[in-house]
């Protein structure tokens, strides 16, 4: 079937980029247009499949037999269809970005950089598609290790430690409790595919699926659930594009991904609900939502910031997913496409204001929309939908939340919603109000300590024009997400 | 028929290489004859475990004398299974050693090497397929004391010592065996292993059968390199020729293993040995011990042949972790990480040895920059660590599959979080060579001497490579390690 090919083209794709850019890596020119047409021709073939998942059809395709009793293979269906959307469109617009980024900033290792990239893609895609839990977990290591590399990419010391922070996380936590969940489930249910309604439905009691779901939760690391969220912001010390579209996009919801698929395809909503072993996750993502959003007022650092900002809004998908109803399921799949427009474009936005006038701190910001206008109307757009207003698209995920919430009668969800949105505008408008209604620093008089950065422009073109794209993406999907609706209705409907 | 005397040949062939080398003396063609040879047990030992698979157990009677008068090998998926991880990991190193040999052992030694080579894979060889308890000490002696010599070849005039110490650890060790199967001799009047299982129920339970259940796990376990008996490994692995230290944690310490399983589920039986007495709860504190305790001493060590062969005592814990389960899950297990492991870490040293030839030493502070100077080298060295973690996509978390769902299956949940915490440690001690190769400057005062040459190189990539095969299709494998358990489980009739 075509549907298989397409499969087998997601994965090669991004496979055949890694070769091909490590072949290009003395003709830089060469390398990038590489990247591109590796980013273009995978989305093209993620979206190849669009119209027969969303109008029912699960394509699937065996890869290996990997173990005598469970093999690796891969199915597209709507959930997988979404992230694997997000993450290849995100990556082509990304990939324009890292070119400026990259030589703007005179990085080195460029060609390792971009062979790390694709294969953090390639890994995404494995895990959108992955068709049963091994094959998810085996792309979910995978992912882990590729992007050790990116995270170290500095190579200095404080690389290096955070890189054992972020390692150590997310590696511990899958090793003891993802890989631990994955074979009791395996030893308890027999199987490991995916399955509408859920595969340990009737085969373990409420003790038993309580322990399970925490090993779950706690097991997939990357969704940064408290207290194993160290690893977001320790993975911050990587070059801005990684921060973007990894630690805002392809890393994270993976994770938060992978929590949705396993709550509806491996425990089942109706299952956990009429078990009540899931009733205390909300409860921690709604303490993780509140205490990240209060770490990132105060953090002074703007990659800080967006850090903290990303746990608490990863915690809303978790939440979504754990409040079990249909709808909140899908608050919480819109919630991974509105996110990830809009994180990837507030980083963008801090990558440019790095890459022009060598700022990193928030208090820094003082007048800067003057000198780069379009750089910081593309971050209030960013930070608009964080906050969860109209015209942006977190405004939609966040009312098919509250909505939930408030259906299912659950007041500590509907609290922390309220609660958080002000906290998330209290950190987000002040560094718009600096930018665009605070005087520039004024300089002294003599020449001593004058900042040569401060008469800059704005960014290079290929880094205003990504973020404009992801600017105006967030606008869009809030006016017409009609394909997104689809596709997350179908997650959460089962038809 | 040639094919009804595969059993024998699996042993002849290597047995005759030796002499015929020492015959030859010069270093290439006793090399040729040594890499024929390996190759030739290959293609022995594959027939013969499909042979074992399809017909069940295959008896050969040595002279046409028929058992129990005369000795016999006995044959079936188990110890096939075992001896064609012998024998490929024999046709892995042999193509090394000429290179790797010539680097570290004094030319007119060559051939010798090449011998005991010759006679230690003949000993592996002859304890896996023999039938006769005393036969197999025999082969246990060939085999140990090739292995004392080889161990002794190595450049460091401390591989002496090393070898000294195994030759007395080995000694004790063989000796208590022996006591053991006297002890058996006397209750039975037999040495064929199949006879003896046969008429130890028999006997009842006496102090004798278990005293000799006692001596023999002791002294197997010596061999085994079974914590706390594993002081003779570091030292043995860390000083022999790189070739010998790939050999050797492949194959001998497996093949013991083997010898410990046999005689608990085939001869004694899984009544005596743990439903009546405390052994299964033993072999899992020493088990639990030997996941911890080296790979933390692991962490600790300066020296990278040091470290493996911490990890190596470390990872015989998974095995005999697995044992102890005394469920068919639990066998499957051992004997996947048996076939797994051997490829992981003898794929390491191969590696390690094309290293330690162009850095010349392997004290760990050597290895900075590696990642720069020696990319290829460093790259699969790091796979084969990954391996070691059992990260899914390599050899090595097919073992952990097997044994925590074989724990788990046992109602026995808490084993989980102990494999995985263990495995943690691993991620620790791997984790330090990739910090040290990728994160520090190569020294100045020797200049990088590129990549080991090919013909060392080539032979472990292989080897690397097949772990992950054979961790992204382990349908083989792992179906052989199913057959192999069913095997033992189900006794030699």
């Amino acid at each position: 079937m075509s549907g298989s090919m397409a499969l087998a083209g997601i994965l090669m794709t991004p496979l055949m980029g890694m070769v091909l850019v490590s072949v290009a890596g003395r003709w830089p020119n060469l390398r990038e247009g590489v990247t591109l047409t590796t980013a273009v021709v995978l989305f093209a073939q993620v979206l190849s499949l669009y119209g027969a998942v969303a109008d029912g059809a699960r394509p699937e395709l065996l890869l290996l037999p990997m173990l005598p009793e469970v093999s690796l293979q891969l199915t597209a269906e709507p959930l997988g269809m979404l992230f694997g959307l997000i993450a290849s469109g995100l990556w082509i617009i990304s990939s324009i970005y890292s070119i400026g980024y990259m030589r703007g900033n005179d990085e080195g290792h460029q060609t390792r950089f971009f062979v790390c990239f694709a294969g953090a893609i390639f890994a995404a895609q494995g895990i959108a598609f992955a068709g049963n839990m091994l094959t998810l977990f085996l792309f979910y290591e995978a992912m882990t290790l590729i992007t050790y590399p990116l995270v170290t990419h500095h190579g200095t010391e404080h690389a290096k430690k955070s890189a054992r922070i972020y390692l150590g996380v997310l590696m511990g936590t899958s090793i003891v409790f993802l890989l631990t969940g994955m074979l009791a489930t395996w030893v308890l249910a027999g199987t490991l595919d995916f399955r509408q309604g859920g595969i340990l439905a009737g085969q373990v009691g409420a003790t038993g699926t309580a322990v399970l779901m925490a090993l779950y939760m706690f097991g997939i690391g990357k969704a940064a659930l408290m207290p194993f969220h160290r690893w977001l912001p320790a993975a911050m010390v990587a070059p801005t594009p990684v921060s973007a579209l990894l630690h805002a996009v392809a890393v994270v919801k993976a994770g938060v991904f992978s929590i949705v698929k396993v709550v509806v395809y491996v425990f089942g909503a109706d299952n956990l609900m009429s078990l009540g072993s899931a009733d205390w996750v909300p409860l921690i993502a709604g303490y993780t939502i509140v205490a990240a959003s209060i770490v990132a007022l105060r953090a002074d650092n703007l990659k800080r910031r967006l850090a903290y900002s990303t746990v608490s809004q990863l915690s809303y998908v978790t939440l979504a997913a754990t409040l079990l109803a249909p709808i909140s399921i899908v608050g919480a799949a819109m919630h991974i496409a509105a996110h990830a427009v809009g994180k990837i474009t507030l980083f963008f936005a801090a990558g440019s204001i790095y890459t022009a006038a060598h700022k990193t701190e928030v208090s820094q910001l003082d007048g800067i929309g003057r000198k780069m206008p379009w750089t910081m109307l593309a971050f209030a757009v960013g930070a608009l939908s964080m906050i969860g207003l109209p015209p942006a698209a977190g405004f939609i995920s966040k009312w098919y939340i509250l909505s939930a919430a408030m259906g299912a009668e659950h007041w500590i969800a509907v609290a922390v919603l309220v609660i958080s949105t002000l906290l998330n505008a209290g950190y987000f408008l002040p560094i718009v109000w600096r930018a665009f209604f605070r005087a520039p620093p004024a300089h002294h008089g003599d020449d001593h300590g004058h900042d040569h950065h401060d008469d800059h422009g704005e960014a290079p073109w290929p880094m205003v024009l990504a973020q404009g794209v992801t600017a105006t993406l967030t606008i869009i999907l809030f006016i017409y997400h009609e394909p997104v609706l689809k596709l997350a209705r179908a997650v959460a409907g089962g038809d | 028929m040639l094919n009804s005397h595969l059993p024998i040949l699996l042993v002849v062939v290597p047995l005759l290489a030796a002499p015929l080398i020492v015959l030859l003396r010069r270093s290439l063609p006793s090399w040729i004859v040594a890499t024929a040879a390996s190759v030739a047990t290959l293609a022995i030992a594959l027939p013969l475990l499909q042979q074992a698979v399809s017909e069940g157990v295959i008896s050969y009677a040595i002279g046409n004398w028929p058992p129990p008068l005369g000795i016999e090998y006995r044959v079936d998926a188990a110890n096939a299974f075992v001896a064609v991880i012998v024998s490929l990991i024999g046709v892995f190193v042999m193509p090394y050693c000429r290179r790797g040999v010539a680097a570290e052992v004094r030319s007119e030694e060559h051939y010798l090497f090449y011998a005991m080579m010759m006679l230690c894979l003949s000993g592996l060889l002859g304890i896996l397929l023999t039938g006769d308890a005393f036969n197999l000490f025999v082969f246990l002696e060939i085999s140990s004391l090739a292995t004392y010599v080889l161990i002794a070849m190595g450049r460091d005039r401390r591989a002496l010592v090393a070898s000294y110490q195994y030759l007395l650890m080995g000694t004790i060790g063989a000796t208590l065996y022996v006591i053991g199967i006297g002890l058996l001799y006397l209750q039975t009047g037999t040495l064929n292993l199949a006879d003896m299982a046969a008429r130890l129920p028999a006997m009842g339970d006496p102090r004798a059968t278990l005293a000799a259940l006692a001596f023999i796990t002791v002294g197997i376990s010596l061999k085994i390199a079974l914590f706390p008996l594993h002081l003779w490994l570091p030292n043995a692995y860390a000083y022999s020729p790189s070739a010998v230290s790939a050999f050797l944690a492949a194959t001998a310490t497996k093949v013991s293993i083997y010898v410990l399983m046999r005689y608990f589920f085939t001869i004694f039986g899984e009544t005596v040995v743990f439903d009546a007495r405390y052994t299964g709860v033993i072999l899992l504190a020493l088990s639990l011990a030997a996941m911890f305790v080296p790979a933390v001493v692991a962490i600790f060590q300066t020296d990278l042949k040091r470290l493996l062969a911490y990890s190596s005592v470390s990872q015989i814990g998974y095995i005999t972790l697995g044992i102890s389960l005394h469920s068919v899950g639990g066998l499957t297990a051992a004997l996947a990480h048996l076939f797994n492991h051997a490829l992981t870490k003898g794929g390491m040293f191969l590696v390690l040895g094309g290293i330690v030839l162009r850095l010349g030493g392997s004290a760990l502070d050597r290895m900075a920059g590696l990642g720069r100077t020696m990319p290829i080298a460093a790259f699969a060295f790091v796979i084969g660590g990954l391996s070691l973690i059992g990260i899914p996509g390599t050899a090595g978390f097919v073992s952990k599959w097997y044994l925590v769902t074989a724990a788990m299956a046992e109602g026995q949940w808490w084993l989980a979080g102990a494999v995985m915490l263990s495995s943690l440690l691993a991620v620790i001690y791997v984790w330090r060579f990739v910090e040290i190769a990728y994160f520090r400057e190569p020294p100045d005062d020797h200049p990088p001497s590129g990549e080991a040459p090919l013909s060392l190189l080539v032979p472990a990539l292989l080897m690397i490579a097949a772990c992950v095969w054979f961790g992204l299709d382990a349908s083989w494998s792992g179906s052989m390690a199913r057959a192999a358990a069913e095997a033992l489980a189900g006794g030699w009739k």
